[in-house]
C-alpha cells in the first residue's frame, strides 16, 4: 500500500470543520466582458480579439452555424432548466496590461487569487514536478516552467499561444477527435471557445513533471468555453492534472470545455480531474452547469489514456470522457468518483469504442449520492465487429447515503464481435450501519465514520491520482457529504 | 412512414365488422385507443427503448386481420410440437386469435374458476372483463392502444378468491393461415387473494412458409397472497414476428414467476413490465434465447418496485449463433418509500459465431436508500478451459459445446416450478441445441462448424 | 522387449510466442511408471498440455507418437480415445453439466470412435459404482456438476475415478499430489496403482518426493528450461529430496556457459 495515500482523515476534519465551499470568492480585478448575447459578430469578436489566422475563424463560424441547427441534449438523467444561451456572456478576460512577459508583468491581484487557491504561479514556488497553466474565465493567466519543458521539446502552454507559435500541430490535431458536429456542446465549445491547454510531448519523451491546468470562472454572467488539446507522439508520456473551481453565485454558470487527446504508438496519457466547481447552496441555488466533451484517441499501437476524475462540484455534471480504442492492443481506463449532495445532479460515464485488435479497457465507477441529489452512471462499452480479442470489465457502485436522493446505473453494452469478452458488474446499496456503528463504538461520530466509510469506498479510485490531488480529493469527498447524514 | 395508418383505415372501414364479432367490453375501449393512435405513432429505433427493434417496421408489412372471424381450420396435432409427458394440463388452444376449448378442458375446471374465450366471457361475464380488461396495459402506450382496437378474442383466466388450481392450465398458440395474417391477442389473468395458478403458454405456426405477426398484450392482476407462474414459450418460425407485452400488477405479499423462453422466431420483442404495488412481494423474471441464422430476439424488462419489503430477482441468458442478434434491455426502479427492496438482474450472453452480436442495456434506477440492488451482464464464449477438459475425456467438441450450452441455461430450466415442466424444458432446449434427430452438421446452435481450434 | 507406448523427440512449443519447451526427447514404454521434476516453471505442466492437445498452445517442432501414431495431429478427444489421459493439476469447473451425464458422453464417445454400440444406462452406472470404489468416491459427488464446490481433495479423487472409467494406456498425472493431506494422497495413489498394469504407463509429474513413496517410479527425469537434463532411476528422487534442484541448476547453466 502507499503509504503516501494513507491520509490522516483526522487532520482533513479538523481542515474542513466548518467548511463550505471555500473557493467561493471572487477577485475584484478588471475584466474586459463583451456583452452578453451569441451571434456571429461576437464568434468573430472572439476570434479578432485573439488575433486569429483565417482557418480558425472559419472553423468557429462552421460550428457556430451547426449549433444553430442543434437542440440541447434531453436524453441524461437530468433536470436541466432551460438556458438562454442569448443571456450568457461568452468572452471575458482579465485585463492585461500590456502582455505580461516576466512575472512580475502579471497582475499582482491575479497572483493573488491563484495563491488563494493554493496554486501559486511564481516558479520559484510552484511545487517542484509540477508545471501549471492558470486559466481565469476565458484566458490562459500564466504558464508555469515552460522553458524548462521546452529543453525537451514540450509544448506546454494555452491554446491560444499555439495557435501563434505552432499552427501547424493545432491545425493538424484541432476538432480531429472531437468534431464541432460531436454534440451540442461540441458545437457551442468550438464556436466560441476561448482558451485552455495546449500540450504536445515529442517522440520518446517522458514528461518528467506533471502538467496541471487550474480553470476558475471569476465574472459573473459569463460561461466558461476552454479547450484543451493533449498529443502523445510515440513512446512519449504524460501525466496531466486539471482542476477547477468558482465563486459562490446566485445564477448559474455554463462550463463546457472540450478536452481532445492523441495518444500515438506506445505512448500513455494519464488526464485526473478533480472538478470542484460551485455546487450551489443548500437549496440548489446558483451552482455551475458543467458540460464537457472529453474524448481520447488512442490512435498508435499499444497506446494507453487512463482517466481518473473525483466529481464533487457543480449543480449539474454531464460528461463522458471517452477512449476511442483504435489501434493494436490499446488500453482504455476510467476511474471516477462522483459525489452528489443537495440538489445537484450528475450524469456522467464513459465511453470505450474498442475497434483495435485486442484492446483492453477497465471502467471503475463509484458513485455517492447523498441529500436530494441524483447521480447516474451512463457509459457505452462497444465491440466493433472487426475488432478480435477485447476484453473489457466494469464495475459500477453506488452509494446511498439518503433515502431522498437517488442512484442510477444506465450501462449500455454492445458486442458485435464474438471474441469479445465483456463484464459488467453493478451494485447499488445504503451505506453501512454495522460498519457506522462499529465506528461509533470506538468513540468516531457518525458524520466522521461516514467519511472514513466513503472515503474507503472510493479508496480503488483515489489510488490512482497524483499524490498531491488525492490529499486535495479526499477533503473534497469530506468537504461534499457534511451534513449529509442525519 | 407511420406504419399505423393501414391499420386505422382497416378498422375505420370495419368498425361494425370487428365489434360485431367480438364484445362489449371490448368494444368499449376501442373508441378511445382510436384517439390515442389519432396523434400517436408506433416506436421505431429512434426511441431509446427500441433502439434495436423497430415496432413501426414490424408493423408496416401488409397482413391480413381476420376480423370477420373466418373459420381457419388447423391440423393440431401437426403443429403442437410440445406436448409434455408426464404432465397433465388443461389445455386451450388459440388458433391466430380465437380461442377454442378442447375437451380435456370442458368441465374440469371447478369453484368457479375460467379458462376460457375472452369474447365469450365478455359475453357471458360481462361485469368481471369489463372490470379488469384495460385495467394493467395503459391505452397510453401506443402498442397497446393497437392491441385494444383490433383484438377481439383470446384467453381469459380467473381464479377465484382462495382457489388454488391443482393442474397447470396450458394455452397453445397456433397460427395458420393460407395469407400472411395479424392476430391481436389478449390475455387477461386474474388471480383473487389467495388463489393459485400455473400456465403454461406455447407458441407455434402451423406452417413456416407463411408471414405471420402476433401483437400480443397480456394483463396479470395476481390479487393478495396469490401464486402465479407464467412460462411462455416461442417456438415458431423464421417468417413470424412477434410482440408481446405483458403487463403485471401485484397486490400485498403476492408471488409472480416468469418464465419467458425463445427457441424459435424470427423477429421476436418481448416487454414485461411489472408494478410491484404491494408489499412483501416476491417477483421472479427469467428468460431465455437461443437464437440461430438471423433470429432476432429482444427482451425488454420494468419491474417497479412501488412498495416495501419486496424482492425481485431476473435473470436473462442468451446463446447467438450464425448472424442472429440479441438485444436485452432491463432495468428495476426503486420508488422513493419502497425501503427494504432487494432486486437482482443479471443477463449472462454467449456469442457463438463471428457474425451473431449482443446488445445489452441493464439499468437501474434507484430513489431510496434502504435497498440492496445490483446488475450484472458478460457477453462472451463457452469456457476454453472446460471445453479442453472435456475434449481429454474423449467428449467430441462438438457434443462438448452442445453440453456446455445445456448447462449454461440450466439454472434458466431449473427455476421453472411446474412438474414435469423443467425436464421436458430442457429436452427441449437440447434439441434445439443437437438441431433436432436428423439435423445436418451446422442446423444446430453448436456452432462447431467442425472448427477443432478453440478460441481463446 | 516392452512395446513403446509414447516416444517424444525433440519437442518445441510454447504459448503466445513464448518457447517452453526446448527440445524434449522422451520414450515411455509398457508397464513403466516415470516421475517428471522440476522446478517451477521448467515446463512440466506445459509438456502434459502440450501432450494433451491444449489448443492454446503452440507446437513449433519435433513429434509425439502413441502406440506409434502421430498424437500432434490428433484433436483432444481422439488422443483420449487413443489412450492418453491427463489428470489435470487443476481440473476445471463445470458448472450445470453433471458428473453422470459428463461421464456417460465420454464413455460413448469412446466406444463410438471404436465402432462399438452406446453402453446401456444399467450397465453403465453399474460400472460408475465400480470404479467409484477404487478411489472412495462418494455417491453424492456423481450426481453433482462435475467439479463444482468439490473440496481438492474430491477433484483429485474425481480425476482418478475418470482414469479408472477410460482405461487409459498412458496416463499422466500433473502434480496429482498438490492440495492433498495425507490421507487423500494415500487413496489417490492406491487408486493409481490398483489400475496399473502390464500393458499401461505412468508419468507422474511431480514437485516432491513424497508422491514417489506412494508410486514408485522405474524411471525419474529432471525438467529443467524446458529440457530433460538427467535421467536416473528412483534414488535421483531421493537425492534431489535431499539437495533441492540448485546443484542441478548449477551444473546446467555452468555446462551452458
Amino acid at each position: 500500500m502507499d503509504k503516501n495515500k494513507d491520509i490522516e482523515t483526522n487532520d482533513i476534519l479538523g481542515d474542513v470543520t466548518n467548511n463550505e465551499y471555500k473557493y467561493g470568492f471572487t477577485t475584484d480585478i478588471e475584466t474586459d466582458i463583451i456583452p452578453r448575447g451569441l451571434n456571429e459578430d461576437v464568434v468573430r469578436f472572439i476570434s479578432a480579439k485573439k488575433g486569429e489566422p483565417e482557418w480558425l475563424l472559419e472553423f468557429r463560424l462552421k460550428a457556430f452555424r451547426h449549433w444553430l441547427t442543434l437542440t440541447p441534449p434531453k436524453w441524461a438523467h437530468l433536470d436541466i432548466p432551460e438556458i438562454d444561451f442569448q443571456a450568457i456572456s461568452y468572452y471575458a478576460a482579465p485585463r492585461k496590461k500590456e502582455g505580461p512577459k516576466s512575472m512580475d508583468e502579471v497582475d499582482p491581484q491575479l497572483i493573488d487569487t491563484f495563491n488563494k487557491l493554493g496554486i501559486p504561479l511564481e516558479e520559484q514556488k510552484v511545487l517542484s514536478g509540477m508545471a501549471v497553466d492558470a486559466v481565469m474565465d476565458s484566458v490562459s493567466v500564466k504558464t508555469t516552467h515552460r522553458e524548462k519543458l521546452a529543453e525537451l521539446g514540450v509544448i506546454f502552454c494555452s491554446i491560444s499561444e499555439a495557435v501563434k507559435d505552432y499552427p501547424d500541430l493545432v491545425k493538424r490535431y484541432l476538432g480531429s477527435v472531437v468534431s464541432y458536429r460531436d454534440n451540442f456542446y461540441a458545437a457551442l465549445n468550438s464556436a466560441v471557445f476561448s482558451d485552455g491547454s495546449f500540450v504536445y510531448i515529442p517522440k520518446g519523451v517522458r514528461c518528467p513533471m506533471e502538467l496541471s491546468t487550474y480553470f476558475r470562472i471569476n465574472a459573473s454572467g459569463t460561461g466558461q468555453f476552454e479547450r484543451t488539446l493533449i498529443v502523445a507522439d510515440d513512446d512519449a508520456y504524460v501525466s496531466y492534472l486539471e482542476g477547477c473551481t468558482a465563486p459562490m453565485r446566485d445564477e448559474n454558470q455554463l462550463h463546457a470545455a472540450i478536452v481532445e487527446i492523441v495518444v500515438e504508438e506506445r505512448a500513455e496519457v494519464k488526464y485526473s480531474t478533480v472538478q470542484n466547481w460551485y455546487a450551489g447552496d443548500k437549496e440548489g441555488r446558483g451552482g455551475v452547469y458543467n458540460f464537457v466533451t472529453k474524448r481520447g484517441l488512442c490512435r498508435g499501437d499499444y497506446s494507453k489514456l487512463s482517466w481518473t476524475q473525483v466529481e464533487t462540484g457543480s449543480a449539474i455534471t454531464w460528461k463522458y470522457p471517452s477512449c476511442i480504442l483504435a489501434g493494436e492492443g490499446a488500453v482504455g481506463e476510467f476511474y471516477s468518483v462522483a459525489v452528489t449532495n443537495n440538489y445537484q445532479q450528475a450524469d456522467t460515464g464513459t465511453k470505450m469504442i474498442h475497434t483495435g485488435r485486442n484492446t483492453r479497457s477497465t471502467i471503475v465507477s463509484k458513485g455517492i449520492s447523498a441529500g436530494h441529489s441524483q447521480n447516474s452512471y451512463r457509459g457505452l462499452v462497444k465491440v466493433a465487429p472487426k475488432a478480435d480479442g477485447c476484453r473489457n470489465y466494469t464495475q459500477c457502485d453506488s452509494l446511498l447515503l439518503s433515502s431522498t436522493c437517488g442512484a442510477h446505473t444506465f450501462p449500455y453494452i454492445d458486442v458485435l464481435n464474438d471474441t469479445a469478452i465483456v463484464e459488467h458488474e453493478a451494485t447499488t446499496s445504503k451505506i453501512s450501519e454495522d460498519q457506522i456503528f462499529y465506528c461509533n463504538q470506538r468513540g468516531i461520530p457518525t458524520e466522521e465514520a461516514v467519511g472514513l466509510i466513503v472515503n474507503g469506498y472510493a479508496k480503488e479510485v483515489m489510488n490512482k491520482l497524483p499524490m498531491e490531488f488525492a490529499v486535495e480529493a479526499q477533503k473534497l469527498l469530506q468537504i461534499t457529504l457534511e451534513g449529509s447524514v442525519g | 412512414m407511420n406504419s399505423l395508418k393501414q391499420y386505422i383505415e382497416l378498422y375505420l372501414e370495419n368498425r361494425a365488422t370487428v365489434d360485431e364479432n367480438s364484445a362489449a367490453p371490448l368494444n368499449k375501449l376501442r373508441a378511445e385507443a382510436l384517439e390515442v393512435l389519432e396523434r400517436a405513432q408506433l416506436p421505431d429505433s429512434s426511441c431509446e427503448d427500441f433502439e434495436h427493434t423497430s415496432i413501426n417496421d414490424m408493423f408496416a408489412p401488409d397482413y391480413g386481420v381476420n376480423i370477420s372471424r373466418v373459420n381457419i381450420p388447423v391440423d393440431v396435432a401437426s403443429s403442437f410440437k410440445c406436448g409434455v409427458p408426464n404432465m397433465s394440463t388443461l389445455l386451450g388452444i388459440t388458433v391466430n386469435d380465437s380461442f377454442r376449448s378442447t375437451s380435456t378442458l370442458q368441465g374440469k375446471l371447478t369453484d368457479g374458476a375460467l379458462f376460457m374465450s375472452l369474447r365469450a366471457a365478455a359475453r357471458e361475464k360481462a361485469e368481471l372483463v369489463e372490470r379488469y380488461y384495460g385495467s394493467v396495459a395503459p391505452l397510453s402506450n401506443a402498442s397497446v392502444a393497437l392491441n385494444t382496437l383490433l383484438a377481439q378474442d383470446g384467453a381469459l383466466i380467473y381464479v377465484p378468491r382462495g382457489v388454488q388450481l391443482s393442474k397447470p392450465l396450458q394455452l397453445v398458440n397456433i397460427f395458420s393461415s393460407p395469407a400472411p395474417l395479424a392476430a391481436f391477442r389478449r390475455l387477461l389473468i386474474v388471480l383473487e387473494d389467495d388463489a393459485a395458478a400455473q400456465l403454461l403458454v406455447c407458441d407455434h405456426t402451423q406452417d413456416s412458409a407463411t408471414d405471420y405477426l402476433s401483437s400480443q398484450v397480456v394483463e396479470v392482476v395476481a390479487g393478495r397472497n396469490s401464486s402465479l407462474e407464467i412460462i411462455d414459450i416461442e417456438e415458431s418460425s423464421s417468417r413470424t414476428s412477434r410482440y408481446s407485452q405483458m403487463f403485471v400488477r401485484q397486490h400485498d405479499g403476492s408471488n409472480v414467476r416468469i418464465n419467458g423462453t425463445t427457441l424459435y422466431g424470427g423477429i421476436t420483442r418481448n416487454d414485461y413490465h411489472i408494478d410491484v404495488s404491494g408489499a412483501h412481494c416476491s417477483t421472479t423474471l427469467n428468460g431465455m434465447a437461443i437464437c440461430s441464422a438471423s433470429q432476432h430476439t429482444d427482451n425488454h424488462t420494468r419491474i417497479n418496485h412501488l412498495s416495501q419489503h419486496c424482492h425481485s430477482t431476473q435473470m436473462f441468458k442468451y446463446v447467438l449463433d450464425d448472424d442472429s442478434k440479441g438485444v436485452f434491455s432491463g432495468s428495476i426502479l426503486v420508488a422513493p418509500g419502497a425501503s427494504f427492496t432487494e432486486a437482482y438482474q443479471s443477463n449472462r450472453n454467449i456469442l457463438a459465431s463471428t457474425d451473431a452480436r449482443m446488445h445489452t442495456k441493464p439499468q437501474l434506477e434507484i430513489y431510496n436508500d434502504d435497498v440492496k440492488c445490483s446488475h450484472g451482464a458478460t457477453t462472451g464464449q463457452l469456457d476454453a478451459e472446460a471445453l479442453f477438459y472435456m475434449r481429454t475425456r474423449g467428449i467430441t467438441e462438438h457434443e462438448a459445446r452442445t453440453m456446455l450450452m445445456q448447462a449454461f441455461m440450466t439454472d434458466v430450466i431449473d427455476s421453472v416450478h411446474i412438474d414435469g415442466l423443467s425436464d421436458r424444458l430442457r429436452h427441449l432446449v437440447e434439441l434445439r441445441f443437437k438441431g433436432g434427430p436428423d439435423a445436418l452438421c451446422g442446423d444446430c446452435a453448436a456452432s462447431c462448424r467442425g472448427e477443432s481450434v478453440v478460441k481463446q | 522387449m516392452k512395446e513403446i507406448l509414447l516416444e517424444v523427440r525433440d519437442l518445441h512449443a510454447g504459448i503466445e510466442n513464448k518457447e517452453i519447451l526446448k527440445g524434449i526427447n522422451l520414450i515411455v514404454r509398457e508397464g513403466e511408471v516415470h516421475a517428471i521434476m522440476g522446478p517451477n516453471g521448467s515446463g512440466k505442466s506445459t509438456l502434459s498440455e502440450v501432450l494433451a492437445g491444449n489448443p492454446a498452445f503452440t507446437v513449433s517442432s519435433g513429434s509425439a507418437t502413441l502406440n506409434g501414431k502421430q498424437l500432434l495431429d490428433m484433436t483432444p478427444e481422439d488422443r483420449s480415445h487413443e489412450g492418453l489421459f491427463l489428470s489435470f493439476q487443476y481440473p476445471v469447473e463445470i458448472p450445470g453439466v453433471s458428473m453422470v451425464n459428463f461421464m456417460r458422453a465420454a464413455v460413448n464417445a469412446k466406444r463410438k470412435y471404436f465402432n462399438e454400440p452406446p453402453l446401456a444406462a444399467s450397465d453403465f452406472l453399474k460400472m460408475m459404482r465400480q470404479k467409484r470404489a477404487i478411489v472412495e468416491l462418494d455417491n453424492k459427488l456423481a450426481s453433482r456438476s462435475v467439479n463444482e464446490g468439490f473440496s481438492g481433495g474430491e477433484k483429485k479423487r474425481n480425476e482418478i475415478f475418470q482414469m479408472a472409467v477410460l482405461e487409459p494406456k498412458l496416463s499422466i498425472l500433473d502434480e496429482t499430489d498438490s492440495g492433498l493431506d495425507i490421507d487423500a494422497l494415500r487413496i489417490v495413489a492406491g487408486g493409481v496403482n490398483k489400475l496399473k498394469t502390464e500393458k499401461n504407463a505412468t508419468i507422474v509429474i511431480t514437485h516432491y518426493q513424497r508422491l514417489l513413496d506412494y508410486i514408485k517410479p522405474d524411471f525419474v527425469h529432471v525438467l529443467y528450461k524446458g529440457r530433460i537434463v538427467k535421467t536416473g532411476g528412483p534414488e535421483l528422487a531421493l537425492e534431489l529430496e535431499e539437495r533441492g534442484y540448485d546443484w542441478i541448476k548449477e551444473e546446467i547453466d555452468n555446462e551452458s556457459k
